[in-house]
């Protein structure tokens, strides 16, 4: 099994709307696993579904090759994005609760608190209350607890919403550090970026419906055109234009350079390979730019959303 | 895995250590206390007020009746016709005066007293005098028709007939007052303690959805096992609260009264004038004969365990009433007009206690009412005095923790629902389909 997580034909309405429909993913070991979609697509609803907060209609889900059952709790850490902590409690208290209620023992739980507190560098904050402290320390808190019982299965909802950059980066690099330590992340988030930075494996949910799943690289193999980015320079460029479009599909290009004449997006037929192209430009002007143009995830995602 | 005694722990912890929870528990005995004493002061204050009473009888039939006490002083104003006594009780301010007109016969006296004052005198004074009056006239009345006190002594019986059933069990009037009483002591405490803690348990159960962490922990715990730890947690909070509220209050009630040297015991309400009656008409020690047998014959046993059983089992079951509503709830403002459903059956226990139970403690209203899982704490432990069969109340107690654990479950059930519904209405079909999960 190279699979923590198999969620096979999963179905939920709520009344007459269908919240999911048939949807199945796998989440490889070890992977970061963007589960991404528009509002209101039932990502939600699948990941509560993973944290048996609510039952599937139909299809079932897998952890570890069992269906999930309570003992399961232990094994997931689960940051919503609808999350708060108790205002009045102190944080050291809430979080030996929240992490007892995970199934830890208190002496332990203290220990790996203190470890915590003292690499993210909170460790006075232990008496205070949470009203007292900001909402992105509070994240910081939030996100203590979620991690804390060492959980294999990690899902994050939006975990870098409420953070500054610095801290943004500083949770990024513990997720990355907790994937390489052996966990597995299901990432949940509206931010493409960090899908392009974080996620090895994408999902995208649409109006419940699953429409897309696969490595990200694959994807993108998927998605992309056989088009080059190109900046050019010679002496007669008018000419050279003209015979680069005789020859292929040009589109115009958008990308920054200092002084290129000529810019374009070159899109290339199947038979020809990048080398082809590269030796009819390196014979026509001199080439200071020359890139494979990569859809990013923003763009799979809008057009895949924009497709269905 | 059971979470239960971890977020009972926490539930407590939380209550007990909030700021506002540990000033109401030291300041309301205070409060309280101070309250009673305020009442106790002033109510001595009007007693000790020295007062004149002038006392014109034109009749001579009433003299020495009106005998000196501590606060009032009658003078004799016989000498003086009616306008210069008048002038005179003006004249020294007296508090007043009472004329009685000469007249032809003991008949027509009562018709012709009157009494004379600068403002309306008080209710107390007016039955006193009214009183002594009576007594006289009454006595020169039966003198008069040849019958001596001594002869309506004689005569008068008392009769207090002896029940007892057919096991041998003696009972008494006054063993049902004080199976009335105990009843009702019993349901009064549990109404106190279902206003005062409802409240308490609701906001708790709204808590996580206020704060937000709602996702956090439902993704941890069972609802059902949040929804129990709420209400025991907070329950023993409430308890504990109130056993410091007694315990503070009784030596409150002590000191305040050794300090101001004021009787607090004193204070008089109408069932202590009762009972004073009861016993000046009795004598004392037969009055306190008869309720020491009273008590005797209660079944002290059955009645402690009962009430403790009785008493946490409504208390929960009401309690979880509350954790359903705060389930039901976003916020508290919401909460307000659920209140009276809630106590309605409380309140129709007690009535049921009071005018039923007492006249039929095992006819068919008060059997069934001892039944219904609402009403069987007041109820119930009002009939156990009179002598329940113990299948019957350990039925009716069963019935009750069954309901206590389903009002548990449904809440946790409600809970569980709410956090997943997207803002609209679920149609019954659809709540009663989640209910499953």
């Amino acid at each position: 099994m190279n699979d923590l997580l198999v969620a096979d034909s999963v179905s939920k309405n709520f009344g007459n709307f269908k919240a999911l429909n048939q949807v199945s993913i796998a989440v490889p070991k070890g992977s970061i696993f963007g589960l991404l979609g528009p509002n209101g697509a039932g990502k939600t609803t699948l990941i509560r579904i993973i944290n048996q907060i609510t039952m599937p209609d139909e299809g079932n889900v897998l952890l570890d090759g069992q269906p999930l059952k309570p003992e399961h709790i232990k094994d997931i850490g689960y940051l919503p994005e609808e999350r708060g902590l108790y205002k009045s409690m102190k944080v050291g208290e809430q979080c030996l609760y929240l992490a007892q209620l995970k199934g830890l023992g208190k002496a332990e739980a203290k220990s790996r608190l203190k470890y915590w507190f003292e690499k993210l560098e909170i460790g006075d904050w232990w008496n205070k209350k949470i009203q007292e402290l900001s909402k992105g320390q509070a994240q910081k808190i939030q996100f203590i607890v979620t991690v804390l019982h060492q959980p294999k299965l990690l899902i994050f909802d939006e975990p870098f919403s409420g953070f500054d950059p610095i801290n943004a980066n500083l949770i990024k690099d513990e997720i990355l550090q907790l994937r390489d330590e052996g966990a597995t992340v299901i990432f949940s988030t509206h931010r493409m970026e960090s899908v392009e930075e974080l996620c090895d494996h994408i999902a995208l949910i649409h109006k419940s419906n699953k429409v897309l799943d696969g490595k990200l690289n694959d994807i993108k193999r998927q998605y992309k055109t056989n088009t080059f980015e190109v900046g050019l320079q010679s002496n007669n460029s008018d000419a050279v234009l003209t015979e680069i479009k005789n020859k292929f599909e040009v589109l115009p290009a958008t990308f920054r350079n200092l002084n290129d004449d000529i810019k374009l997006n070159i899109k290339i037929n199947e038979n020809t390979s990048s080398n082809d192209l590269l030796t009819f430009l390196t014979s026509k002007a001199e080439v200071h730019h020359f890139v494979e143009v990569i859809p990013s995830a923003n763009d799979i995602f809008i057009q895949t959303v924009k497709n269905n | 895995m059971n979470h239960l005694p971890l977020i009972i722990k926490r539930e407590y912890l939380t209550k007990v250590k909030n700021k506002s929870f540990i000033v109401m528990t030291f300041l309301s005995p205070l409060i309280m206390i101070a309250l009673i004493a305020v009442v106790v002061y002033l109510s001595q204050l009007n007693n000790d007020k020295q007062r004149t009473i002038s006392v014109l009888d034109e009749t001579g039939h009433l003299e020495g009746v009106f005998q000196n006490t501590e606060n009032t002083t009658y003078t004799n104003l016989n000498d003086l016709d009616l306008e210069a006594a008048k002038a005179l009780v003006k004249e020294r301010e007296d508090y007043g005066l009472l004329h009685i007109a000469k007249v032809d016969s003991l008949e027509d006296i009562s018709d012709n007293i009157k009494f004379y004052s600068e403002e309306s005198p008080s209710l107390s004074i007016m039955s006193s005098l009214e009183r002594k009056i009576e007594e006289q006239l009454k006595e020169l009345k039966l003198r008069k028709d040849g019958v001596s006190i001594a002869m309506i002594e004689s005569s008068e019986t008392d009769i207090d007939i002896v029940q007892e059933n057919f096991d041998g069990e003696k009972s008494s009037k006054e063993g049902n007052i004080i199976k009335l009483i105990f009843g009702g002591i019993a349901g009064y405490l549990l109404f106190m303690f279902i206003i005062i803690y409802g409240n308490m348990i609701m906001r708790s159960v709204i808590e996580e959805k206020t704060s937000r962490i709602i996702e956090v922990i439902i993704s941890s715990v069972k609802p059902v096992q949040l929804m129990l730890g709420k209400i025991i947690g907070t329950s023993l909070a409430g308890i504990t609260q109130f056993v410091i509220w007694v315990i503070l209050g009784g030596v409150l009630m002590i000191v305040v009264s050794l300090i101001l040297g004021i009787n607090l015991s004193e204070l008089q309400t109408p069932q202590q004038e009762m009972i004073n009656q009861a016993m000046q008409s009795e004598g004392g020690q037969a009055f306190a004969q008869k309720v020491f047998i009273g008590l005797g014959n209660l079944p002290i046993v059955n009645l402690i365990i009962a009430f403790l059983f009785f008493f946490i089992g409504g208390y929960l079951l009401y309690s979880s009433l509350y954790a359903a509503i705060g389930a039901a709830v976003d916020n508290e403002t919401d909460t307000q007009q659920f209140m009276l459903p809630i106590l309605m059956p409380l309140i129709l226990a007690v009535y049921v206690g009071v005018f039923t139970v007492i006249e039929d403690p095992h006819g068919t209203v008060s059997t069934v009412f001892s039944f219904i899982p609402l009403t069987s704490p007041v109820v119930m432990l009002m009939r156990i005095p009179f002598g329940v069969p113990l299948w019957q109340q350990g039925l009716s107690l069963l019935l009750l923790i069954g309901t206590f654990m389903f009002a548990v479950w449904f809440a946790a059930k409600i809970y569980r629902v709410g956090i997943l519904m997207y803002g609209k209405k679920p149609t019954y079909k659809e709540l009663f389909k989640w209910l499953k999960y």
